[in-house]
């Protein structure tokens, strides 16, 4: 009886004290985004024309795009690591923070659709920033297929890292910079009503900088999941590989 | 584009039916619709205890796999020590 309450304490302390000290960030990312569908759905926004209750998308649907943004920053941050160094570490990174981010950028999307199918009466509408994401995204999935045609691995990391930084700019300028040059349907441009209008709403403000930190983390989290299986698999297959 | 107009004709009424009873219930209404009746009934936090359920499900099959993915980077590791 003593040993197995020794031995369980003992499982329990170890496996507690890991989480708390290496996993501390997947519980504050689970308690920050447990926190954003409570308090997104149950507290307090602005009463504004054509968004109504669908403002508490901000929580959701723009904080995927703000993973999507981050994680497209990690993979051009290690591609350029790559140039530099050509390490294969690198260009899993790089690899994977793309094919991550798209997947959020895939669930930008859709909610977005749904939410414009609702509101404008049309799933897509010929809008600068719409079409601009769209763009993006193409762009992006030309990176994955460049990386499918080239057998030559090296060749494949090099020029996919030329190709990403490429892509990396585009989309700066698709998505942030030119929808603000022109008019668009899209809240908060052009006028329409959105959270960036009604800045001094603390309410909303409350919630909306935990969810994105707490989306940044759970975006984090599932990104370095396939980077350390990518990492075993080349372990595997490379016995000579080092870190 | 009739369900559009039937559920816009449906909240008119609620609007007016608020109206009239509105010496008992006093809204920081200024016009624009919000969901103040479902919030009232309450069935706000049916949707949050769902959401709230089906996160805890994916959280959980993400530990999960974390610890997966740990023991085999533990076994690869001793594989080459």
């Amino acid at each position: 009886m003593a040993v197995i309450h020794r031995v369980c304490r003992t499982f329990a302390q170890r496996n507690i004290a890991m989480i708390l000290k290496r996993d501390w960030w997947k519980l504050l990312a689970v308690f920050l985004v447990g926190y954003t569908i409570v308090a997104g759905l149950l507290g307090e926004v602005p009463r504004l024309p054509i968004l109504n209750e669908t403002i508490r998308n901000l929580y959701f649907h723009v904080t995927m795009w703000f993973v999507m943004l981050l994680l497209f920053t990690i993979s051009v941050v290690s591609s350029i690591a790559y140039l530099a160094t050509e390490k294969p570490l690198w260009d899993i990174r790089a690899e994977t923070g793309v094919k991550v981010g798209m997947v959020t950028a895939t669930l930008g999307i859709i909610t977005g659709m749904v939410w414009a199918n609702f509101t404008w009466g049309k799933p897509w509408v010929n809008d600068p920033k719409l079409n601009g994401a769209a763009v993006s995204f193409l762009g992006y999935a030309a990176y994955i297929i460049l990386r499918q045609s080239i057998d030559d691995t090296e060749k494949k990391a090099r020029i996919s890292a030329v190709y990403n930084i490429f892509a990396f700019v585009m989309m700066i300028v698709f998505i942030q910079v030119l929808p603000r040059l022109t008019d668009s349907l899209h809240p908060g441009n052009g006028g329409n009503p959105a959270f960036s209008s009604y800045d001094l709403d603390s309410n909303m403000r409350s919630v909306f900088y935990p969810a994105v930190i707490g989306w940044f983390l759970i975006g984090y989290w599932f990104y370095s999941l396939q980077v350390r299986l990518k990492k075993i698999k080349l372990q595997l297959e490379d016995a000579s590989w080092e870190k | 584009m009739g369900k559009i107009n039937k559920i816009s004709v449906h909240s008119h009424f609620l609007r007016i039916a608020l109206l009239v009873m509105s010496p008992l219930l006093i809204f920081a209404d200024n016009g624009i619709e919000m969901a103040d009746t479902f919030r009232q009934d309450g069935k706000i936090y049916v949707v949050v205890t769902v959401m709230l359920l089906i996160f805890a499900g994916l959280i959980a099959y993400l530990f999960y796999v974390d610890r997966k993915v740990s023991k085999l980077e533990k076994s690869v590791h001793a594989e080459k020590m």
